[in-house]
């Protein structure tokens, strides 16, 4: 499904992904984890389609398909989401409105009828159940004056929605108090399917006992410096990042670079 | 200068054939000297501070014509497309002319009064309305001048004491340019008395009936007597190569209420002077508005809120969204008298940038003579959130569809503020025309 080979990406010059090489397929959920500024976010966004960041080196293949040559849009369309990190507030934007566009524009994509506002809210509204969030949040402005709980879980409402082939979730768990992190991990369960893949950005292991992931793999500066099973996350927990550079990974980055396929 | 000059005979001959027969000696006397205030001022320049952003070149070299009101009619169809509501009052107007075919029957019922000015003027009693050109002073503004020189129709409404009149009253005025080519002025007055403990809602469309040059050179009149409220919106929607010189002055009593919204949408140069003295305690005055210009259009807001009495809360709240090489300018200016404790003035004005052409002048004058007042202002201008667009198209939308989407967001906060829903549905079709591929959202909505 995502084919992710020694890719560089940076900004205004300076590296931040400094040859990253992933490999997921369908039906499989990894989780990236990493100290704070080693390339998390900058990794999900590159994915996403930001243009911020410039890609120097390096391919990604999604689908068959070159992704790096694709609009964020049309990304989208062909089932990337990318849950953010910090979601955006957008004022004087209807929730419901917007999500009904963003699912119509990727219905209209694959040769679908566009749903009409009945139907639309029929279908939305068993979605939005799954993160257990009040139905007046979809008359709501986008993420306007929501807490951080409710964007992170707002995001996982959009992404049951949008119905995505590729998720990206970028720390959906921070800011989560333990019973928010339950219904998200539900949810993110509920979503996992033989036909799509996951990948989950996280700091802790807190969100892995409810998601039990694939693979897990250690970013650091950049780079995937390990990869494994879900011990690895355990491990990480106990040890810490430090730990896992004195394992050696950093003196291997060859190996431990190549990822998981 | 010189200009003005040069074509100071144009007006003095138009001014001439004014008819007198039916206008009362003190209205000539008014007009005479408004006449005459008008010629030793001129038309402002841009060396005058208050017109520092707008530069009226354009019309001081125009020799504008005194349009006629019976060369342009307006036609069905203008005026089934400016209907917003069978149901309401409505007053029509071409070149500030009284187009009683096109109005709804006029009302003047006990005391309740919309009907024309000239209509009012011509009647009986005879003698002016005692408000009549009490508040709008033509001392140092030009326009305004020009405007009392040739005060002759209009719209004229009374809402008598302690009626709360529901249905919105439209006036509707239509310009055109000459038949034969000829850049046309007209100058349309009004007057609307909103007597104590009452309440209304006054609609003024302003519309061009065909492209070409002309000018209006408006001027109205609201006084709002004491516990009274008014709803009133001025929508400016002139044609590309025509200018719209526009003054509302508004005069608030003791608890009166009054939100105006002023909205321009189209016109080569608008400006509108708009003035609220706030002249009584418990007066709460607010001032929306949107302006959206594209092309070269000038857009000027030069608002002037005077708190003369104690506990007036006054809010000004202006957008704009501005496009290609456009121009916006908006100047608040508020002036805190030294016995008007307790003030409340809040001022706000966005902007939005479309286009690296385009350009905004913002200003902010605040005169305080009082110590106990709280007064805030901010201004920003802006392009749109490139953080807002990725998040939209990481989603799906098109780059086209994410800015429409942004661009109609920002607009909405001032078009939500509009309450009536015909007028609101209006303006939101007119900027989905108006507005950047609002083409893709009628899709979407
Ligand atoms: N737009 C940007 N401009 C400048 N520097 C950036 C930008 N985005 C990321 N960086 C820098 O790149 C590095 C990696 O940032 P990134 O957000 O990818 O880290 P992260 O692993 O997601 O961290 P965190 O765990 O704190 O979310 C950091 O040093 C960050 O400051
Ligand atoms: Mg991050």
């Amino acid at each position: 499904m995502l084919e992710i080979r020694n890719l560089h990406a940076g900004v205004n010059g300076r590296e931040i992904l400094k040859g990253v090489n992933l490999s997921v397929n369908a039906g499989e959920l990894h989780s990236i984890m990493g100290p704070n500024g080693s390339g998390k976010s900058t990794l999900a966004q590159v994915l996403a389609g930001r243009d911020t960041y410039e890609v120097t080196e390096g391919q990604v293949i999604y689908q068959g398909r070159d992704l790096l040559e694709m609009a964020p849009d049309e990304r989208a369309r062909e089932g990337v989401f990318m849950a953010f990190q910090y979601p955006v507030e957008i004022p004087g934007v209807n929730t419901a409105y917007f999500l009904r566009a963003a699912l119509n524009a990727k219905r209209k994509h694959h040769g679908l009828d566009e749903l009409d506002a009945v139907d639309f809210l029929a279908f939305v509204k068993e979605k939005i159940k799954l993160v257990g969030m009040d139905e007046r949040l979809l008359q709501r402005a986008i993420n306007e004056g929501f807490s951080g709980g409710e964007k992170k879980r707002g995001e996982v409402f959009q992404m049951a929605v949008l119905e995505p082939a590729l998720a990206i979730m970028d720390e959906t768990d921070s800011g989560l108090d333990i019973d928010a992190l339950k219904i998200v991990a539900n949810g993110i369960n509920h979503m996992r399917n033989a036909q799509s893949a996951i990948i989950i950005v996280t700091h802790y292991q807190r969100l892995l006992n409810y998601v039990v992931p694939d693979y897990v793999h250690v970013l650091i500066d950049g780079r995937i410096v390990r990869s494994g099973g879900k011990e690895l996350a355990i491990e990480l927990e106990e040890k810490g990042y430090v730990g896992i550079e004195g394992t050696g990974a950093a003196t291997q980055p060859v190996t431990a670079g190549r990822g998981v396929s | 200068m010189t200009d003005h000059r040069q074509h100071a005979n144009v007006y003095k001959a138009d001014f001439a054939k004014l008819g007198e027969s039916t206008v009362t000696p003190q209205l000539l006397t008014i007009r005479r000297q408004a006449l005459d205030r008008f010629l030793a001022l001129g038309f402002p320049t841009t060396r005058n501070e208050e017109w520092r952003f707008t530069n009226v070149a354009p019309i001081a070299r125009t020799p504008f014509r005194l349009a006629g009101g019976d060369g342009a009619r307006i036609d069905d169809r203008v005026l089934n497309g400016e209907t917003l509501d069978p149901g309401w009052p409505r007053l029509a107007f071409t070149n500030a002319h009284a187009t009683p075919a096109c109005s709804s029957a006029r009302v003047r019922q006990d005391s309740l009064v919309i009907e024309s000015l000239a209509g009012r003027l011509a009647g009986e009693p005879r003698g002016l309305p005692p408000d009549l050109t009490k508040h709008a002073s033509f001392d140092q503004e030009a326009f305004t001048a020009l405007n009392t020189a040739f005060l002759d129709d209009g719209a004229y409404v009374v809402i008598p004491r302690n009626l709360v009149f529901e249905d919105p009253i439209h006036l509707i005025f239509v310009s055109a340019a000459g038949g034969n080519g000829d850049a046309t002025v007209s100058h349309p007055r009004s007057l609307i008395v909103i007597e104590p403990g009452s309440q209304a809602t006054i609609i003024e469309s302003y519309v061009g009936l065909a492209d070409g040059v002309y000018l209006t050179n408006a001027v109205t009149e609201i006084i709002v007597g004491h516990d009274a409220t008014i709803d009133h919106y001025k929508i400016v929607r002139e044609e590309p190569r025509s200018y719209h010189i526009g003054a509302t002055q508004i005069h608030l009593s003791r608890n009166s209420t009054v939100s105006s919204h002023t909205i321009s949408i189209g016109g080569a140069l608008v400006r509108n002077n708009i003035t609220a003295v706030l002249d009584g305690e418990g007066a709460q005055c607010t001032l929306n508005g949107l302006y959206v210009t594209c092309g070269r259009e000038h857009v000027d807001n030069h608002l002037r809120v005077e708190h003369a009495k104690p506990h007036c809360d006054s809010r000004e709240f202006f957008k704009g969204i501005l496009d290609d090489n456009s121009r916006g300018v908006f100047t608040g200016r508020i002036i805190v008298h030294p016995d008007a404790q307790k003030t409340d003035a809040k001022q706000t004005n966005m902007n939005l940038l479309l286009a690296e052409g385009a350009r905004v002048d913002t200003k902010p004058q605040l005169e305080i003579f009082a110590n106990d007042v709280k007064c805030t202002h901010g201004a920003t201008i802006g392009q749109l959130d490139a953080d807002a667009i990725f998040y939209l198209r990481s989603r799906g939308l098109a780059q086209e569809t994410a800015r429409a989407v942004l661009i109609h967001a920002f607009a909405g906060e001032s078009v939500e503020k509009i309450r009536p829903q015909p007028l609101r549905r209006q303006l939101q079709q007119i900027l989905l025309k108006r507005l950047p591929h609002g083409e893709l959202l009628q899709e979407a909505v």
